[in-house]
């Protein structure tokens, strides 16, 4: 069960959800969806239901509107994660630079398989498809950052600073 | 050095800043436009240019420009399409990061033409480090009059939003996107009626690529003329091309169209050359979508003339020798590349990227990525090969949208050309599903 007492944005969140919900024409204000449920999931890592309801609360739409959105695209998480999500890219270009062998290796350094978020909470583990990145790669994305031209040293070297 | 269109400032030190941009003659096609220029005189001077779609289709833009409804009373919106997710392509997410400007100067002189007021660049969340990038450069224009109320005292208003995506191929298709920033799924729409009719909130509505809208300055400031002298044909101007793969130097290029496909590859202003070592077995042309072909068809036509890096030169030969430029994402394979598991790979993408709507694709896109997979892992039979041709067949233009087209064509063109390849890998399944090892019977350029 979720608490949904506590599923609340931020003060400057919510001026920055209000302000994006202006933006569009009147009426409109669903246009505004793909852009909370991102601030959301900064704020309260994943699309819990509560989470979900509450972005439906905010536009005035149904909450199914908000579940068949979330669960259409890649980046909103569905189920809990780990404090930082490794989205790995397992994609044609990113392969033919090695990819499948550095992302076995990073299984091994993370001892978890794709899918698995680490016992300790730290990392969770995801393929994605393309990034756009494919004269860069191996590659991955966490939150924000493109970590680019990987190989096993450099992913060791980044799960370890992020270890820290 | 060929001409520099789009790129010629990338390398200057703060390029990205308001203030560089501008020093470097930026903007001055704003001020050209909303000054001296009626829209219809930018939409005459772009469709004059000959530029093409760049983020695959290919078709002229001051045509589709020109289509656009403009029943009175009616917003009328551009959105630009910075949803790149096409394998193979990244130029969108080059020339965003790090020259920010030339696209929001495009996107107020085609705002201008087209009488939007309020326009939207969608791009894929995943980019949004480049998003922020692209909200900072909004910022700074806006601060110096270019945006917002009464540009430049022309009396014209825009407002441009930046809205991020979830995480969707699918949402590069035009109408797919327009749903997605509804704030829907992202499932295409039947057309008719086209966005240029019914797009955007159900008004009139154009979709542009970002490399597209990145032209329009260039083509203002020097004329649709002056654009239309650079490249060959029909092809005219330059492509930005995102090469990867198996080449010395990965990255993006901008090429004048025409460009023989062998100073591409082999010329160290571009890709320098097939990896050291290495022989050329197959490329890719135009992003994952387009038919691969060996590296032989790549270089030359059946007719053994020289290939160009152009929309025609390209697709001489149809499907059977030639190929397409796409949206220019080339990828390069050497011997050391598997095509039979670089097919699956590739299918994989298109299953799970469909949207579902609609059956052949929903269906087909998880049957080829099925049966391909077990060919790769040594569980294959010979009558899969003819299977795999079938099912693509059967997608192929059975679909609203062409994500079926783009899932069929990869795997029609691989078994075309490399058909002996999936049929080693069936009858020798031990040698084959050992790591590292390839069917060394393909021809090499």
């Amino acid at each position: 069960m979720t608490d949904n007492n506590n599923i609340v944005f931020t003060p400057q969140r919510l001026a920055k959800v209000q302000e994006m919900i202006a933006r569009y024409p009147e009426g409109k204000q669903k246009s505004a969806l793909l852009p909370i449920l991102h601030i959301a999931q900064e704020q309260f890592a994943w699309m819990s239901q509560g989470v979900m309801d509450y972005v439906a609360s905010l536009l005035h739409i149904m909450p199914v509107e908000v579940y068949e959105v979330a669960s259409f695209y890649t980046m909103y998480h569905l189920e809990p994660v780990g404090k930082h999500v490794i989205e790995y890219c397992r994609t044609g270009p990113c392969v033919l630079m090695g990819g499948e062998e550095v992302f076995d290796h990073l299984q091994q350094k993370l001892g978890i398989k794709k899918g698995e978020t680490t016992s300790d909470g730290l990392f969770t583990l995801k393929e994605v498809e393309c990034l756009a990145a494919c004269g860069w790669g191996p590659c991955f994305q966490i939150r924000e950052k493109y970590y680019m031209h990987l190989n096993n040293q450099k992913v060791d070297e980044i799960i370890e600073e992020l270890s820290k | 050095m060929s001409i520099k269109i789009l790129t010629e400032h990338c390398n200057t030190p703060g390029i990205e800043t308001f203030e560089v941009y501008r020093q470097k003659g930026g903007y001055a096609a704003v001020e050209k436009a909303v000054k001296k220029m009626t829209p219809d005189e930018v939409i005459e001077e772009v469709k004059k240019s000959g530029v093409r779609g760049r983020g695959g289709a290919g078709f002229p833009m001051g045509m589709k420009w020109s289509f656009l409804a403009k029943p009175e009373g009616v917003p009328r919106y551009l959105v630009c399409n910075a949803d790149e997710s096409e394998p193979g392509t990244f130029k969108d997410h080059y020339l965003m990061k790090t020259i920010p400007h030339l696209l929001i100067e495009g996107m107020i002189i085609s705002s201008y033409a087209l009488g939007a007021n309020k326009s939207f660049i969608y791009v894929r969340g995943e980019l949004m480090y480049v998003i922020h990038i692209l909200e900072k450069a909004i910022e700074e224009a806006k601060a110096a009059g270019f945006l917002g109320k009464n540009i430049l005292g022309s009396g014209y208003d825009l407002e441009l939003i930046i809205q991020p995506g979830g995480g969707a191929y699918i949402c590069g298709e035009e109408t797919a996107l327009l749903e997605s920033l509804e704030g829907k799924r992202g499932n295409p729409r039947n057309k008719p009626p086209f966005p240029a009719v019914k797009g955007l909130y159900q008004s009139p509505t154009v979709v542009n690529n970002v490399e597209s809208i990145a032209t329009v300055s260039w083509i203002i400031n020097n004329g649709g003329d002056a654009y239309a002298a650079v490249g060959v044909g029909k092809s005219t101007g330059t492509k930005l091309i995102s090469a990867s793969g198996h080449i010395n130097k990965p990255g993006v290029y901008e090429i004048e169209l025409g460009l023989s496909c062998d100073e591409f590859l082999n010329s160290d202003e571009y890709c320098g050359g097939v990896r050291t070592g290495h022989r050329l077995k197959a490329v890719v042309a135009g992003g994952s979508s387009v038919p691969i072909v060996p590296g032989e068809l790549f270089l030359k036509n059946s007719n053994g003339e020289d290939r160009l890096m152009s929309y025609e030169s390209l697709s001489d030969g149809g499907f059977v020798s030639g190929t397409m430029l796409g949206s220019g994402g080339f990828i390069a394979f050497d011997e050391t590349a598997c095509i039979v598991r670089n097919t699956w790979n590739f299918s994989r993408f298109y299953e799970h990227e469909s949207c579902g709507q609609c059956s052949p694709c929903r269906e087909g896109t998880g049957w080829m990525q099925k049966v391909l997979n077990r060919i790769e892992h040594g569980k294959g039979s010979m009558s899969d090969i003819d299977l795999l041709v079938d099912v693509a067949k059967k997608i192929e233009g059975n679909t609203i949208c062409p994500l079926g087209d783009a899932a069929a064509w990869p795997v029609a063109s691989a078994i075309r050309h490399f058909r002996d390849e999936f049929e080693w890998h069936i009858q020798h399944p031990l040698e084959a599903t050992k790591a590292g090892a390839v069917y060394m019977g393909a021809v090499l350029v």
